[in-house]
């Protein structure tokens, strides 16, 4: 399986998204520059989080115009798997890909600590390895992760099951609607969250429980590809 | 040609920076300050003299990158 990390100008965690994908599942990934304008050699696509163009204008405005985010949005019609962290769930919210924005939170500080999240849906391409309901430690470091969509958008969500991670109960940081963290588009195969997986990799970072976000990623690609366990 | 656009939040979708502004003034005093709303300013050099033209490719710029609609509005005065 090959993985690919999206770099914008201004991308600070694409080196910690490469070698989670190292580390954890020991799969081929490359960094891919925002001007590529091919990525159908990639099975998996991260966006990764940082200030993307300066933060200009808004999170992720500017990004989202980029070469490669056409590519990305083909990848995703393709039934690819996108995870866009921090700032790349910004960018794709922003690129349409996944509803609703990230605003500023709601007590405007940057918040940068470890949130304890529940998962909501573990029926993605990205969490089949968790157990609904069960309480995963991943941080988050962000000043705009205020997840805000109308009514009838979250109603949608909520309906559909595309609200893969919510803070938890009574711990939500930002005053993000329905104390949403992380959501999937329709087909699942596009998820964006504020928290961390990448930082949250091995015991010594505070946390190993982001390691299985990228196990979930090989399995669900195996399971699609009837791969051998270790092909 | 210059376009000027200011983009705000909605009335409808909380502004934290806007709340933040409203209570240090009234911790000052000013307590007839009702809400406030903070937005952006742009200016835009436009190279045409075109007004009905200018006004449309401005709005599509607002809708494509200017403005994300889902939490903001945008409004546009054109000049000269």
């Amino acid at each position: 399986m090959k993985f690919a990390v999206l770099v914008f100008p201004g991308s600070n965690c694409d080196i910690d998204c490469y070698k989670a994908v190292e580390e954890t599942v020991g799969q081929q990934v490359d960094y891919v520059w925002h001007t590529a304008t091919d990525l159908s050699g990639y099975d998996a696509i991260i966006v990764p989080g940082g200030f993307s163009y300066g933060d200009y204008l808004r999170c992720g405005a500017i990004a989202r115009f980029a070469p490669v985010m056409n590519e990305v949005v083909k990848a995703a019609e393709q039934g690819k798997f996108i995870l866009g962290i921090c700032n790349g769930f910004q960018i794709l919210t922003e690129a349409n890909l996944l509803p609703g924005v990230l605003r500023r939170n709601e007590n405007l500080k940057f918040r940068c600590h470890s949130a304890l999240l529940e998962v909501v849906n573990n029926n993605t391409p990205f969490t089949n390895q968790y157990n609904e309901g069960e309480i995963i430690d991943i941080p988050i470091a962000h000043g705009e992760g205020n997840y805000y969509c109308d009514e009838e958008t979250l109603a949608k969500l909520q309906s559909n099951n595309q609200i893969v991670f919510r803070y938890k109960a009574g711990a939500n940081p930002n005053g993000s609607v329905d104390d949403i963290a992380g959501i999937s588009n329709e087909r699942g195969n596009v998820v964006g969250m504020m928290p961390h997986p990448e930082r949250a990799i091995a015991d010594i970072l505070g946390s190993s429980d982001g390691k299985r976000m990228f196990t979930s990623i090989l399995n669900a690609w195996r399971e699609q590809h009837g791969a051998a366990v270790n092909g | 040609m210059k376009a000027k656009v200011y983009v705000t939040i909605k009335e409808n979708v909380l502004d934290p920076q806007g709340v933040a502004v409203q209570g240090a003034l009234h911790t000052m005093g000013f307590a007839e300050v009702g809400s406030v709303r903070i937005g952006k300013f742009l200016e835009l050099e436009l190279d045409t003299n075109d007004k009905a033209e200018a006004e449309a490719r401005v709005k599509a710029m607002c809708e494509k990158l200017l403005a994300n609609v889902v939490v903001e509005d945008y409004r546009v005065e054109l000049e000269g």
